[in-house]
């Protein structure tokens, strides 16, 4: 952390960020790449828990970033048994058929 | 100087495999490059010294969280061609929208500064002389308990919740019937019979005990354990 500075990690987590949220709307139709990007998104955040860890030398955004991990881990397993419910009801993972709550 | 330069070819590689996440063809490859992005993201945790979240991260995500996904893609027999539809009408919108939120974090990252009075308000500063993992865990044990039993009831409810929604009560599973083993009374189950020498049970009159109508279903079940056990 001597020559590569707090910007280069936000930079970093910025485009990560973008790139999960424009998968989200790319792929508008595939809960599981949907997932994917959720992931992605989380881990930009963990990036920059690190990232402001490491600039200032404080060890609580690490502590943070841990909760995060949990946290994204659990989405992820929620979410692929949501994803296999639905598959095994209807047969397919289509989000624009998840209309049965006429929400 | 080589630490730079193994940041940008490890950043490098994050981005291009992160774009690749989301613009595949394929959900698989999907998958596989979610792994090479959590991997280098892992080394870019270690050059920024957090060594025990770059651990966590390969164990948990690459090791857990991906391989999940793998599975889940495999096993769903699902038409990827037909959710790759609306591909083009969605591409635009979405790069305006990432395009947006870039630009404003680019604002962002251009004009702030860190308070001058922020190295003082840190609330566990990193001791020194000791392992980037034994400083989390002196903090994560102490400060930070509730945090901690806070994520693990997070994973406990998740894997509940998990369970729940995927368990599905098959016809013939054989699930123990409490209410009918308690019913039970000796003269169903016993039965004590006089046997003259050298003859059997048939010889002898077969058997003595009445035909209870509460023997059909204790038949049946009998039946269906053999009949289970033949699968």
């Amino acid at each position: 952390m001597m020559d590569v500075g707090l910007d280069h990690y936000l930079v970093v987590s910025a485009i990560l960020l973008v790139l999960g949220i424009f998968g989200i709307f790319l792929n508008r139709k595939n809960v599981i790449v949907i997932l994917m990007s959720i992931e992605l998104i989380l881990l930009a955040v963990n990036l920059n828990f690190v990232a402001f860890s490491a600039a200032l030398n404080d060890l609580a955004g690490q502590v943070m970033a841990m909760l995060v991990l949990t946290v994204a881990a659990a989405e992820a397993a929620i979410g692929l048994a949501i994803v296999v419910v639905y598959f095994r009801n209807r047969g397919s993972i289509q989000v624009e058929d998840v209309n049965l709550m006429k929400g | 100087m080589i630490t730079a330069i193994l940041f940008y070819i490890f950043t490098a590689i994050l981005l291009v495999s992160a774009a690749m996440v989301v613009s595949a063809r394929n959900p698989v490859h999907s998958v596989l490059f979610l792994i090479l992005a959590f991997f280098n993201a892992a080394a870019l945790f270690l050059i920024a010294g957090a060594e025990f979240l770059a651990m966590i991260l390969v164990i948990v995500y690459v090791g857990a969280v991906a391989v999940l996904f793998l599975f889940v893609v495999m096993m769903l027999d699902v038409d990827f061609a037909q959710l790759r539809g609306g591909f083009q009408r969605y591409w635009l919108v979405g790069a305006t929208v990432g395009l947006v939120l870039f630009a404003e974090l680019a604002i962002v990252l251009g004009g702030w500064k860190l308070a001058p009075n922020a190295i003082h308000l840190r609330m566990s500063p990193v001791p020194t002389g000791v392992s980037n993992t034994e400083a989390l865990g002196r903090i994560l044990y102490t400060d930070y308990v509730f945090l901690f039993q806070t994520a693990g009831l997070i994973l406990l409810v998740a894997m509940i919740g998990a369970i729940v929604l995927t368990l599905r009560d098959r016809k013939t599973s054989r699930h123990q019937n409490i209410e009918k083993q308690n019913a039970r009374t000796v003269v169903e189950t016993l039965e004590m019979m006089s046997l003259t020498l050298g003859a059997g049970t048939t010889e002898s009159g077969g058997y003595l005990r009445p035909k209870l109508p509460e023997v059909a279903p204790v038949e049946e079940h009998a039946d269906a354990g053999g009949h289970g056990h033949g699968h």
